[in-house]
């Protein structure tokens, strides 16, 4: 049963962040018998708030706290990322993807390339074996563990035959953390097509329905929604002690802790480090190294749309309906290192197709092309792109948020890598439907960030980054940090696969050094 | 659906945000289309600033096979928001003052020619993003019109696309 802790309870272990990370890790830890405190700072909302709508789903789950984009970024919503119970894993697709073996070793692979600051992360490849293998019946991923693929709806027919015909051979509807067949009390996909509006069945994973009523069950854990954490104290010994957070009356409140993990995605986990300063961390909690808040990486992406001879329909169905992985290898000679997916993306609707396959586009061209909405295919590059230190997150000087915060300035810039890679990407989509006979063709820059990671990284030696291989601040022992921000490199793929493998790990970690007296 | 200028904004542009504020003096307008096929009934927006916008959005998004009637509704939403935003309505007012004085006609007499010079020398002010988003929005959010253009809205109330055609594309040749 839902269990409720006293604010002054210091054997707890506070959890930063309901999503992918927080959402996994609370429930790993509740498992095996430990008392978790879940602060999140977006409401719950039931499964009837789900609607196949954009815009509702959009203003109801997102992060809209003021946020301020610079260089390549969307000034005024840098991020595309929820504030709600089940974080970003409501909005997410479903693509669960392992990182490839030389992905984990980037610094390795990919050699000393100018500009970049690439590191290895301190993890080996072999032993995310096994987390990944648990991440992934969790969360009932396709393709494997026996679990069949899903069927490919009319958008990936296009991608696939286009794939085909230029001699890719890796092309497959994906593996995907939707139920192809019903699995773990929730039912198989209904093709129904709003995927990334949240899921109104619960077919696709998202610890809204799966993590965070699991651990309540366990009567080991407490969830506290609209409570966002604004600081994280501790004590002379260095050691954390506890959060200061704001409740959803303004009202604030000191929760103490054993240990704390922070999981609020890549922006916001680094933000609370640097709004923790004080005289002892006096360039931010955990930031010896000056690395939190550095080496934000956002995927290398893009989207490519074609106008197909005949009709698509590609808001039919799951969004993200398969995938080409052939150019996801390391190949220099294509001039770039790392590589990228092709995945299959929807229209979000004839008034998103007009928003998006073109920014800023309007004449009578335009609207003859929307004209084809029907034809229309559309898919999206996902690549690694390389951490940079000037990539990142840093507090506005002046401007404060509702809760009296600093507002972050998110700060990216394409790498030459990352610029190469997206040409030869467009280059390859533009291919793929023009092998089916695409009338014309349009290639768009990135979106708003969805996949955000790096800056809060894990580096074998301190002074390279924020945590260690298990995720724990190499400043502070009972500090862990639990979500994307912890990636070392991003590979190829869309992470999330990999950050509830890494929490699984983590929980492991932490319960083992626990029943050791560890903190 | 709003209307403000979220021109750079691209998600949040369709997001209903709403910005709050208080209803302007108003002066409005009823206008009734010549053949009787549509009226268009605004508050805040007189006459010339309706019939302005109206034949913007069309220059903006034209589709020959759409009648005034579903433009019109792109400038009653526009007049809504301006109703409840006395910036928007500033905004609105002045653009079409600056549309007007470009080509030294009033817009709305312009050539269609001279109605594109006009609307690309304004394409990068705050109104001209205000209006394209505005356009987008309420045009093609339109349920009359996306279903003819082939979007078929909301469908967990129909069981999804699973019996409904999710892969029943019948022209792709097998390989
Ligand atoms: C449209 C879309 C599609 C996507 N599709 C895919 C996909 O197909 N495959 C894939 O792998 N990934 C996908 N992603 C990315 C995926 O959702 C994220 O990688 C993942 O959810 C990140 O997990 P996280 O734990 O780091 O953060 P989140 O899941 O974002 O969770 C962070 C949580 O912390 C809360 N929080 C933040 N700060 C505080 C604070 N100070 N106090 C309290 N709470 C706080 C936030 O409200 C949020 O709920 C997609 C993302 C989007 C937006
Ligand atoms: S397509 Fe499948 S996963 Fe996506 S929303 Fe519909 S039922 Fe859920």
């Amino acid at each position: 049963m839902a269990k409720q802790f006293g604010l002054s309870n210091d054997s707890v272990v506070v959890v930063i962040g309901s999503g992918a990370g927080g959402g996994t890790l609370s429930n790993e830890l509740a498992q095996q018998g430990i008392d978790v405190v879940c602060l999140e700072a977006g409401p719950r909302l039931e499964m009837s708030d789900i609607v196949n709508d954009f815009n509702e789903m959009f203003t109801k789950l997102s992060w809209l706290d003021k946020r301020v984009g610079s260089g390549a970024l969307d000034p005024d919503l840098p991020l595309w990322v929820c504030k709600t119970v089940g974080g970003t894993t409501v909005h997410w697709a479903g693509a669960a993807l392992r990182f490839q073996e030389h992905e984990w070793k980037a610094r390795t692979t990919y050699g000393d390339i100018d500009g970049a600051n690439l590191l290895d992360w301190p993890i080996e490849a072999r032993e995310m074996e096994r987390f990944y293998s648990l991440a992934e019946d969790k969360m009932g991923v396709t393709g494997r563990h026996g679990i069949p693929h899903l069927p490919g709806n009319n958008n990936y027919q296009v991608m696939e035959l286009g794939a085909k015909r230029l001699g890719y051979t890796q092309v497959h509807t994906g593996n995907m953390a939707i139920n192809s067949q019903a699995r773990d009390g929730r039912p198989a996909c209904q093709q129904i097509g709003f995927c990334m509006m949240g899921c109104a069945i619960g077919a696709k994973w998202s610890t809204m329905y799966t993590e965070i009523p699991k651990a309540e069950a366990t009567g080991h854990f407490e969830l506290r929604p609209e409570s966002m954490v604004l600081k994280i104290n501790h004590n002379a010994a260095g050691q954390v002690t506890g959060v200061v957070y704001a409740d959803k009356d303004g009202n604030l409140h000191e929760q103490k802790a054993r240990i704390v993990a922070v999981a609020g995605n890549s922006v916001e986990t680094p933000r609370l480090l640097l709004n923790s300063e004080s005289s002892q961390f006096p360039d931010g909690l955990a930031n010896s190294s000056g690395q939190a808040g550095k080496n934000y990486m956002r995927h290398t992406t893009g989207a490519v749309y074609g106008i197909m001879p005949g009709p698509v329909h590609l808001d039919r169905g799951t969004q993200m309906a398969g995938i080409i992985m052939d150019e996801s290898r390391h190949d220099p000679k294509r001039g770039f290192a790392a590589g990228y997916e092709l995945e299959t993306l929807p229209g979000f609707g004839l008034a998103g197709v007009a928003t998006f396959m073109s920014p800023g586009g309007w004449g009578r061209e335009y609207a003859q092309d929307l004209e084809m909405y029907r034809n229309t295919a559309c898919m999206w590059i996902v690549g690694e792109d390389l951490p940079q230190e000037a990539n990142g997150v840093t507090l506005h000087p002046t401007e404060k948020d509702q809760y009296g915060l600093a507002v972050p300035v998110v700060h990216f810039e394409d790498h030459a890598n990352d610029i190469a890679m997206r040409n030869h990407a467009f280059k390859a989509g533009r291919a793929v439907y023009e092998a089916v006979g695409a009338n014309k063709v349009y290639e768009r820059m990135p979106f708003s960030s969805t996949h955000n990671l790096g800056t809060c990284r894990m580096s074998e030696k301190p002074e390279d980054g924020v945590c260690d291989s298990t995720g724990r601040a190499h400043d502070v022992p009972n500090l862990y940090i639990s979500d994307g921000s912890q990636f070392t490199s991003g590979g190829a793929e869309n992470p999330t696969l990999t950050i509830v493998a890494l929490a699984i790990r983590q929980a492991e970690t932490i319960a083992e050094r626990m029943r050791k007296g560890e903190s | 659906m709003t209307t403000k200028g979220f021109s750079r904004r691209e998600f949040l542009q369709n997001s209903g945000v709403a910005a709050a504020g208080v209803a302007a003096a108003s002066t409005g307008a009823v206008i009734i289309d010549p053949n009787g096929a549509w009226a268009m009934t605004t508050t805040t927006l007189d006459e010339h600033q309706a019939m302005t916008l109206l034949k913007m959005s069309r220059q903006l998004f034209p589709h020959d096979m759409l009648g005034d009637q579903y433009y019109a509704k792109v400038v009653e939403a526009v007049d809504r928001d301006a109703a409840k935003d006395p910036d928007l309505t500033d905004t609105l007012g002045k653009g079409i003052a600056d549309l007007d004085g470009r080509m030294g006609i009033e817009f709305v007499h312009l050539s269609e020619g001279n109605q594109l010079k006009a609307l690309h020398a304004i394409e990068d002010t705050d109104f001209f993003a205000t209006v394209r988003v505005a356009t987008i929005n309420n045009l093609y959010g339109d349920p009359l019109v996306y279903r003819n253009f082939g979007f078929e809205g909301s469908s967990v109330e129909h069981g999804g696309y699973i019996d409904r055609g999710f892969d029943d594309i019948g022209w792709l040749p097998k390989a």
